[in-house]
């Protein structure tokens, strides 16, 4: 590991050491604000990491920002920092100034419909944005809306949020997803974007690839330490070959996923290389639903508690694997993408990534 | 705790040369009628196909040129190796003596038998097999009981080894021998050896496998006399080296491409705009591929430099060869067809028949993945 991401991962395992705590994840599950555990992150600049110093940013590059996010899953850090990241990077591609604190996004949810609307000088929001996380937390929020058939990046405030608000769920993590629907809502900055909608999926499905990779990480862990641990007929349960061959198949989709994360975010920082972050979010979303029922099988009655700390991982796999396009949405692309080069050109594309 | 990075690895300029040249040497041979890219390619063999990859320098490329080799990079040879694989060619008479029996000889060998083996390996001419498994050897390889008695300038074996792939269409078999008692350390005590498969002394029998084809042998030893500097290494020190070095032959792409030609044909027979179900699968199956060589590409570039990614390679194979034998299991379901038993016809219902009777080896040869996996349990730190 280099230098930086050994650095990056001490300050990540520090501050989420001392502030991911059961009564941290209760509270925050209940509805408050974990300010301490963000306003620690903060002071190191860490929400940021996704920016240019230009932007304010702290000049981490691409993989180091993307390495934080999948250290803060590991924790499974209970705060919006690959929505800040997405909104930051957003906001920057349609040239607009990212503004600090909690950012969040719309999600480009097959259900979203808005429209930019009013004027140059008094611009507006109208329309339906579909579970939007952290919604009522954000400071701001930037969404993705339409004009005349043209895409637009929309910054909006805090203030019309609270009362554009009409329904907010906990995702399976526990956290909140709002949702709004904005009439006329003020606009405070606003700029086109070719695409938007889609290199927002796309970054979305990224981010949560990279949660994943971490989340499935620290599962394997978890269950490691348990069969080294727990003993039954008198001997650890991780001498039984049956729980061996378990984690040694838990272990293959740890490790999958985190080489299909990797050869994802090497060629998607400038933009989102679609191709791989298809394969990433299929392949990561696939080991989150095999692996998060191998690390509960090993823990056995202990990991189904809410007591243990499994569940704030295997909780998040099961809500990230569905956020921005389940495995079905990124395998039929990655599926359209083969048959389109078909059978004799498949390899050569296949080798030429 | 064990973390899971598989850097990614730049291609040298010359690998990518090559990856052409293989491509055009490929169609050249295509197209002039010398094999159909339909089988599992490097379990099937053609001496005459081994002897123009010889000619064009595709065998032994990583060894010295005084060899016979091309001194190219292990990244090269990797290249060229998921080239033949993925275009169907069939390897399968030179790929145990390119894979790893050369290359033992390269590093343990005397140089007698260097200088007499590795040209002829390099050149296609020269074809190697393994002789590990035995009657109550198979996962437990320590159990060997087939032994040398040291005699007059060489030694004398005597046993039985099973499961010998191609012996009957090679020149020589690695045979990994006790020399010494067993002992406390179970592995302590065995030795590998040259032997020419036309020595006196040797006995073979065919054993046919589940769809009637003579692949495997077994191999008799009566007294066969191996001379000294056919011996691998030091007398006593076999058992590293099975396992360490092979270790490292598990993470190539050998070990996921074996039913690629019947993904391609089962593309083919989709058509350009199957059903949602389908492309779905597909999808599915080109992420995994591509998570694969991800994978398989970045241990390769560890091993260069001289890294010991032994968990890595592992999982390579464990998940490879589970990816292997699922592609005719998905695609018989959306192919409505009834395979055919059938190894020479490159119809797709022959292509899916032989798929499904070869699959349950996959996950056996090369150890089998029961072992494969208590072996990446140990590595995961389970105590």
């Amino acid at each position: 590991m280099s230098d930086i991401r050994d650095d990056l991962e001490k300050t990540v395992d520090r501050i989420c050491e001392a502030h991911c705590l059961k009564e941290v994840f209760k509270s925050s599950e209940a509805g408050s604000w974990p300010q301490a555990l963000w306003q620690a992150l903060e002071e190191v600049g860490l929400p940021q990491a996704c920016l240019t110093e230009a932007q304010g940013g702290s000049g981490l590059s691409f993989d180091e920002a993307l390495f934080v996010l999948r250290r803060s899953a590991y924790h499974a850090a209970p705060v919006p920092m690959a929505e800040t990241f997405l909104a930051g990077r957003l906001l920057s591609a349609a040239g607009l100034q990212v503004p600090g604190g909690v950012l969040s996004v719309s999600v480009s949810h097959a259900k979203d419909r808005l429209e930019l609307r009013g004027s140059q000088s008094s611009p507006t929001l109208s329309g339906h944005a579909h579970r939007v996380p952290w919604g009522l937390t954000c400071d701001h929020l930037a969404v993705v809306a339409q004009r005349e058939g043209q895409q637009f990046v929309v910054l909006l405030a805090r203030d019309p949020l609270a009362h554009s608000a009409s329904e907010s769920v906990k995702n399976l993590a526990g956290e909140p997803r709002v949702q709004f629907d904005f009439v006329n809502a003020p606009v405070i900055a606003f700029a086109p974007l070719a695409n938007a909608s889609e290199r927002l999926l796309s970054e979305g499905a990224l981010m949560r690839s990279v949660q994943m990779a971490g989340a499935l990480q620290r599962s394997l862990e978890y269950a490691i330490q348990y069969a080294n641990d727990r003993v039954q007929f008198g001997r650890p349960i991780g001498k039984f070959q049956a729980v061996q061959h378990m984690l040694a198949v838990l272990a293959g989709h740890v490790a999958a996923s985190a080489a299909a994360v990797d050869a994802a975010i090497e060629l998607s920082s400038d933009a989102p290389e679609q191709f791989l972050i298809a394969v990433a979010k299929s392949r990561a979303g696939e080991a989150a639903g095999k692996g998060a029922e191998i690390a509960h099988q090993v823990h056995g009655a202990m990991g189904f508690t809410r007591e243990h700390n499994l569940h704030h991982l295997t909780r998040r796999l099961w809500a990230w694997r569905d956020e921005f396009g389940n495995e079905t949405h990124w395998q039929t692309r990655i599926g359209e993408m083969a048959l389109q080069q078909g059978p004799y050109k498949l390899w050569p594309f296949l080798t030429s990534l | 705790m064990h973390d899971f990075v598989f850097p990614a690895v730049t291609l040298p300029e010359s690998a990518r040369l090559l990856r052409q040249q293989v491509r055009e040497f490929l169609k050249k041979e295509r197209d002039a009628g010398t094999f159909t890219p339909r089988k599992n390619s490097w379990s099937d063999g053609d001496a005459a196909f081994s002897r123009k990859c010889g000619q064009a320098g595709y065998i032994g490329m990583i060894w010295p040129k005084k060899y016979g080799g091309q001194e190219r990079t292990a990244l090269d040879r990797y290249v060229m190796t998921e080239e033949m694989l993925a275009g169907g060619a069939p390897v399968g008479a030179h790929w145990v003596a390119d894979r790893q029996s050369g290359n033992q000889i390269l590093r343990h060998g005397s140089e007698r038998a260097r200088q007499m083996i590795l040209p002829k390996i390099a050149a296609g001419e020269c074809f190697f097999a393994i002789g590990m498994s035995e009657p109550d050897s198979g996962s437990d390889l320590a159990a060997v009981r087939t032994k040398a008695v040291k005699v007059e300038g060489g030694w004398k074996i005597s046993g039985t080894k099973v499961w010998t792939s191609s012996a009957h269409r090679a020149h020589y078999l690695i045979a990994l021998v006790r020399t010494a008692a067993k002992e406390d350390d179970r592995h302590a005590g065995m030795t590998q050896f040259i032997v020419d498969l036309k020595s006196p002394g040797l006995k073979l029998s065919p054993i046919l496998n589940i769809y009637g084809a003579h692949d495997w042998n077994e191999v008799v030893f009566d007294e066969c006399f191996v001379p000294d500097d056919m011996v691998i290494g030091e007398v006593g020190g076999g058992w590293n080296m099975v396992t360490g070095e092979l270790a490292f032959e598990r993470s190539g792409p050998d070990r996921f491409l074996s039913t690629y030609q019947l993904f391609l044909a089962s593309m083919a027979q989709l058509g350009e705009k199957p059903d949602a179900r389908a492309v779905n699968e597909i999808g599915r199956f080109v992420a995994h591929l591509t998570t694969l060589r991800r994978m398989s590409t970045s241990v390769a570039g560890m091993l260069t430099k001289g890294e010991k990614p032994i968990l890595e390679a592992a999982l390579v194979k464990d998940i490879g060869t589970a990816f292997e034998r699922e592609i005719p299991e998905i695609f018989r379901q959306l192919i409505p067809s009834e395979p055919v038993m059938d190894d020479e016809s490159s119809d797709f219902e022959a292509l899916l028949g032989m798929s499904v009777l070869k699959a349950p080896g996959f996950t056996i040869r090369g150890g089998t993945r029961e072992i494969l996996r208590g072996m990446i349990a140990k590595g995961l730190g389970l105590r």
